[in-house]
């Protein structure tokens, strides 16, 4: 079998279709071409290790994303557990099929969607098929709420693939994180389905009702809640927070678990924890900034405000997307800073700015995708300016070292 | 006998595509942004451009001798002004709900670089009759991509075309809208207009690949 194919793949060398082959050969075979001259150096962290690495990480938000899918729906219509129990209450059988049934064909989509993007691209430009879609593929779903329209979830695929990486030249070359991008394209497009407090729960768009009520379901997240200044009607505990069983996009509630997959990163050196820190340091440094206006009392309870400034600063990083967007946005090593330097200052600014963006607008609390993409555009800018500090402290060094050199040999 | 000798037709047809205002030169991009959220607008912007382009040049084709080169510009200005004049006031007249959306964007025709372009670059130098064909095959241009655009936009934006609902009521779920159709709200922002006149280039340039500038 595998002999045929590599004769096959001899055979349609140069021929048009020859790149799609090849994307599918590869992914499940391990070419037998062996370099025959000169000296290579062999690593194993090529790009597809590298994407794999972060697909593995993001699986546990992924898994847990499935159960709270089905855990946020049944405490919705038959109201929360009263002492919950991790076993019975979350991970069952009937939260699995739930969740899976809503979490996978979302999975699905922007897999198929993306990677037949991607392959009619390789096969229009005659390169072979890139890996870059493998975690784009993987973070999309965990970024958009639960019952997202198929359909529109592939035209946002689409957007974000051609408009935000193929016109770049594809992988490696994009401006924008394309996960983000169709996240923003989803978010303008159809804000009907990616806020309010009717799509963070399966089933709470199509107003089925709760258990023995004629209300609606609904849940609501604790920034909507925050935004509203309905500081104290969400029953959500800190532990509920930081473990994530509180309704949000599919992926990003659990803090733990991003935790967990962030240091993972980190470990595996994939990830840069200098803009994961810096990027925790700016929302506390802006947190901190929000709480002592409270603190000073320049700002009354009656201001729209109000509540998301008096949000302890810290419980910034527990609710929402930031921790998730730090992690696994931020750290895309094509649209972060290069420098390491420049990598402190725009991890620094993306918390900083979320944070911002959530307070100051209460049309919607989830600043962090903005922040990320607004970040991604100046990236550039700040390596410039690092690069070019580093250039002018050498140059001034170097012609110190000079004239001292000068006037040593005078002296001597 | 042809009604144009070959050379006075490519002045006409060469803004079309080849030579195009917008995605070609990217001149007077602001109003094929602001304006073309819907398809009437786009259209009226268009005639309005078009009537003043090709009088706006003939004019300055016939004063080009006269016209002291230090205060061209002025005199431009003023041509430009007043035919922008005209038509805002006959818009006033005729069709004030339009003048309305449109707002601003009339008077602002005053400083669409493709104006003032086409007057420097062609009328200051060229006969009437050239100049005129140059003006009307310029605003043809300009408005082709006007109306190509604000076709997506609308259609997409609103599922109407010139204000008539083509793809089923929304609020009604009838047509598209049953199957869970649901407008598309990015396409209403002028950002979007941004993102289709690039791809519009993108297409074009892939098209002709003589239009690739060397990196």
């Amino acid at each position: 079998m595998k002999q045929a194919l590599h004769n096959y793949k001899e055979k349609i060398k140069g021929n048009k279709w020859a790149p799609a082959f090849n994307a599918i050969h590869t992914f499940l075979y391990t070419p037998n071409e062996v370099t025959h001259k000169g000296t290579h150096v062999k690593a194993v962290d090529d790009l597809k290790r590298t994407m794999n690495t972060v697909i593995l990480s993001l699986v546990p938000c992924l898994l847990f994303g499935i159960f709270n899918a089905g855990y946020q729906h049944y405490s919705a219509v038959n109201g929360f557990p009263e002492s919950f129990s991790l076993f019975e209450h979350f991970i069952n059988w009937e939260n699995f099929m739930l969740g899976i049934t809503t979490v996978l064909p979302l999975l699905i989509v922007s897999y198929g969607v993306g990677l037949a993007v991607e392959f009619v691209f390789a096969v229009i430009k005659g390169h072979e098929v890139e890996e870059g879609y493998l975690v784009t593929g993987m973070l999309v779903p965990l970024i958009v709420p639960i019952d997202t329209p198929l359909w529109m979830l592939a035209i946002a695929v689409i957007f974000g693939v051609v408009i935000g990486k193929e016109v770049f030249g594809g992988t490696g070359m994009n401006i924008l994180n394309p996960a983000l991008t169709i996240r923003a394209f989803l978010f303008f497009a159809y804000p009907t389905w990616m806020s309010g407090d009717k799509v963070w729960v399966h089933d709470g768009v199509n107003g089925v009702t709760k258990a023995n009520s004629t209300d609606a379901i609904s849940g609501e997240t604790v920034l909507g809640y925050l935004a509203q200044n309905r500081t104290d009607e969400y029953a959500y505990s800190l532990s509920d927070m930081f473990y994530g069983f509180i309704p949000g996009s599919v992926g990003e509630t659990s803090t733990f678990l991003i935790l967990l997959g962030g240091l993972f990163l980190i470990f595996a050196k994939i990830g840069s924890w200098r803009i994961m820190l810096s990027g925790v340091l700016g929302a506390l440094a802006m947190g901190l900034i929000f709480n002592a206006v409270v603190d000073f009392g320049w700002i009354g309870s009656y201001s729209k405000f109000y509540s998301l400034m008096a949000f302890d600063y810290w419980k910034h990083l527990i609710v929402g997307g930031l921790a998730f967007g730090i992690v696994f946005m931020a750290t895309d090593p094509v649209t972060a800073a290069q420098t390491n330097r420049g990598k402190w200052i725009y991890g620094f600014l993306i918390g900083f700015i979320s944070v911002m963006i959530r307070v100051f607008n209460p049309g919607y609390p989830e600043g962090v995708f903005l922040a990320i993409l607004l970040m991604n555009v100046f990236a550039p800018t700040i390596d410039h300016y690092v690069v070019q500090a580093n250039v002018k402290r050498r140059m001034k060094r170097a012609s110190l070292a000079q004239a001292n050199s000068n006037f040593n040999t005078q002296n001597a | 006998m042809a009604l144009l000798s070959k050379k006075d037709a490519n002045l006409i047809l060469d803004p079309l595509a080849d030579n195009n205002p917008i995605t070609i030169q990217v001149l007077g991009i602001c109003s094929a942004l602001a304006i073309t959220a819907e398809l009437k607008a786009s259209v009226v912007m268009s005639i309005s451009v078009l009537f003043v382009m090709g009088l706006g040049n003939v004019v300055i084709s016939l004063l080009r001798n006269l016209i002291p080169s230090k205060i061209r510009i002025i005199v431009q200005l003023i041509v430009i002004a007043a035919l922008v004049i005209i038509v805002d006031q006959v818009l006033k007249a005729f069709a004030y709900e339009l003048s309305k959306t449109l707002s601003v964007f009339v008077g602002l025709i005053i400083t669409n670089c493709i104006i003032m372009g086409r007057f420097e670059a062609f009328a200051l130098g060229n006969g009437p009759w050239r100049s005129f064909l140059d003006g009307i095959g310029n605003a043809f241009g300009y408005g082709i991509i006007l109306i190509i655009v604000g076709f997506l936009r609308e259609l997409l934006g609103s599922g109407t075309l010139f204000g008539i609902p083509v793809l089923g009521d929304p609020i009604a779920k009838t047509g598209l809208y049953a199957f869970g159709y649901e407008n598309n709200g990015f396409m209403i922002i002028p950002p979007a207009a941004l993102i289709v006149v690039g791809v519009l280039i993108w297409i074009q340039r892939a098209q002709n690949k003589s239009l690739i500038e060397e990196a």
